[in-house]
């Protein structure tokens, strides 16, 4: 059956003009890395490459008629993906470049929202470009360059080499205030290794564990990069980045004094019975302003980690792996976004205990 | 008893149809075959994205931004060329002209070869001709719009919010019928404007047609073909659908109606064909269940052949007069 068929990773790339998202692109199209891209772009123009698979499209944000007002789907990525899988031997992957002043909410959704393109392709990751030099002036007035970060699985921090220590520093803390599970990697001219932006699986709640065992734990105090921890940053800048995203609540870095803010809560096993019916409330009345969650839930007298994870209203859910002997049963859930009411949010979550 | 002479190729089969009783079949790579004493094979596209009959030729749109008009001999007319972009949906209309469209932009190329372009300030989704007169139908985000391609009068704009896909009139030109981004049908009456909803599908409806003379419709995206009746005047306002063919494992993808009998041809996920009867919901079997679901059916001008396709490149023809 047509089911089994393994489902095409996508990766998704946002990023403001100029921040190099043309040149990674190339990058992408250009080297030899024994693999081939379908690549959806807004107009032709920038690529210089000529390529059967890249195909342009219109981005077309539709509304779904169900009484939700962040329940969209980008229209044109339905109609384009369904004709590019129905050819599925040509390419491995599928690589969405949005424009500049995108939100990247509607394309991540259409990947959970539509069933044809969930049947056969997989959101493998949200990958945000940001400009060194320009970011602090995006962030400080569009909503979207916030957006972009927040919904990042990985950050390429680019053109560093436009900037001083000082405020290449300053740039991570406010990239790290609004999102501290994202992974960065500071780069000059887009020079990132293709492997880690491409095949990531971030939205693979068994890979993205597996890949990064500190899960949901770069934000805290305790957890030292150690060699199995898949995240690129040196530690100097590690160090730093800690110093500001574990006061996320409330703190923000001088740069940062945005509506964009991630609450990071903890607790203890949690009863099902109130864990479920809390997180979908939750995600109704907050779902809006909510742009991504992730989570762990050590639920009681259950031998295996529960993982979640979210996009607005949209949350789900899944059975990890059997919890270890001597392991820490906590619970521990992140939220993005804006005016989140971090005291309502605790008291709903820890309410939730056992 | 149904025979089936199986045809298998190699890919997603995007639309079959009869060409002076030859069944063709066009498959997504751009190959369209066709059975005409052996297995016979012309290339239209690099990627085909979209078919339509308009009875003797099939008019195709690809990856390579042409649409192509393809004859039971194999030959190939270029009907129009617009760059590097996709064509996404062809229709077929009267007089021969043929109707396309590509991102904001929905064409209609008279016979005579005179094209004309048509705005919009949203994608161009599906595309339909009324059965009488020059009037093209445009599926779009929150409605549909109505132009009148031979005349400079203004276009006709039908409100419903939500993003409607596929378009279809009713054979007596009464109805527009929608498919919808959500799990929903919409219609329109079109002499008052009045909205008629079809909703209650667990999946998308993407396939859809008319029985012989226009009195139900069927579709699919349920376990069932869900056929609505539309023999009143106001449609299927207020009326129970038939459900045919309910399997308890798996859902419709197909659906094709008689040319002649009020009886469906239904197509699943897993391949299976039937036919069901309108009248007492009787079931034939028509092709035992395959390696991947049904994307296309068409019934010869007599109704004795089914050509059928799969996403998988499993192809054929069921005689049922046997």
């Amino acid at each position: 059956m047509s089911e089994q068929l393994a489902q095409i990773p996508v990766t998704v790339l946002t990023g403001y003009l100029g921040s190099g998202k043309t040149t990674l692109l190339n990058r992408i199209l250009s080297e030899d890395h024994g693999k081939r891209y379908a690549v959806i772009v807004n107009e032709f123009g920038e690529i210089g490459i000529d390529n059967d698979l890249i195909v342009e499209s219109d981005e077309e944000i539709y509304e779904m008629n169900n009484g939700c007002v962040c329940c969209t789907v980008r229209g044109d990525l339905v109609r384009v993906v369904e004709g590019l899988t129905r050819r599925p031997g040509r390419f491995d992957a599928i690589i969405v470049e949005t424009t500049g002043l995108a939100d990247p909410a509607p394309v991540a959704q259409t990947f959970f929202m539509d069933d044809d393109v969930r049947a056969k392709t997989k959101l493998d990751a949200v990958v945000a470009l940001v400009d060194a030099k320009h970011l602090p002036l995006r962030l400080a007035d569009s909503n979207e360059a916030q957006d972009q970060i927040a919904f990042a699985d990985v950050v390429v921090l680019n053109k560093t080499d436009l900037v001083s220590e000082e405020e290449l520093a300053a740039v991570e803390a406010a990239i790290r205030a609004i999102n501290p599970s994202a992974r960065i990697h500071k780069t000059e001219r887009a020079g990132v290794a293709l492997s880690d932006v491409l095949d990531r699986g971030a939205f693979d709640l068994q890979r993205a564990l597996d890949n990064d065992p500190q899960f949901l734990d770069h934000d805290h105090p305790d957890h030292v990069c150690g060699p199995d921890c898949d995240h690129d940053h040196d530690h100097h800048d590690h160090d730093h980045g800690h110093d500001h995203h574990h006061h996320h609540h409330g703190e923000l870095s001088a740069i940062h004094d945005v509506g964009v803010t991630s609450i990071s809560l903890r607790g203890g096993e949690m009863d099902p019975k109130k864990f479920f019916p809390w997180i979908e409330q939750t995600t109704q009345i907050d779902g809006p302003n909510i742009l991504r969650l992730k989570g762990i839930i050590a639920f009681s007298d259950d031998p295996e980690r529960y993982v979640v994870q979210g996009v607005h209203m949209i949350v789900e859910g899944d059975h990890q792996r059997p919890w270890k002997e001597g392991e820490k049963r906590e619970s521990r859930l992140v939220f993005i976004g804006r005016e989140l009411d971090t005291e309502r949010l605790k008291h709903g979550f820890e309410a939730c205990q056992v | 008893m149904p025979t089936v002479a199986p045809l298998d190729l190699d890919g997603h089969c995007v639309a079959t149809a009869w060409l002076k009783d030859i069944p063709h079949f066009a498959l997504a790579d751009g190959v369209v075959h066709r059975l005409d004493h052996g297995h016979k094979r012309v290339e239209a596209h690099d990627g085909l994205l979209a078919a339509a009959c308009d009875g003797g030729r099939l008019l195709t749109g690809g990856e390579d931004g042409k649409v192509t008009a393809v004859s039971p001999d194999g030959s190939i007319e270029l009907l129009a060329e617009i760059g590097r972009k996709w064509i996404t949906s062809v229709a077929a209309g009267p007089q021969g002209a043929v109707a396309f469209a590509s991102g904001r932009i929905a064409y209609v190329r008279f016979a005579d070869g005179r094209l004309r372009e048509f705005q919009h300030p949203r994608s161009v989704e599906g595309l339909a001709f009324a059965p009488k007169g020059m009037r093209l139908a445009v599926a779009r985000y929150n409605g549909a719009t109505l132009h009148f391609p031979a005349t400079e009068s203004k276009p006709a704009e039908l409100e419903w919010a939500g993003a409607h896909m596929g378009i279809t009139f009713s054979p007596d030109g009464r109805f527009l019928v929608t498919t919808m981004q959500e799990n929903a049908l919409h219609g329109w009456k079109l002499a008052d404007g009045k909205h008629m909803r079809m909703a209650g599908y667990p999946v998308k409806v993407k396939s859809f047609s008319w029985s012989s003379k226009g009195r139900w419709l069927a579709t699919s995206g349920a376990p069932a073909a869900i056929v609505w009746p539309f023999q009143a005047k106001d449609g299927p306002m207020g009326k129970t659908p038939l459900e045919l063919g309910t399997r308890g494992d798996t859902m419709v993808t197909q659906v094709c109606c008689h040319p002649v009998e009020e009886i469906v041809a239904i197509g699943y996920a897993d391949g299976m064909v039937l036919a069901a009867r309108f009248a007492d919901s009787k079931e034939v079997l028509l092709r035992r269940a395959g390696k991947g679901a049904v994307t296309a059916m068409s019934w010869d001008a007599e109704g004795r052949r089914l050509a059928f396709g799969s996403e998988t490149g499993e192809c054929g023809v069921v005689d049922i007069s046997a």
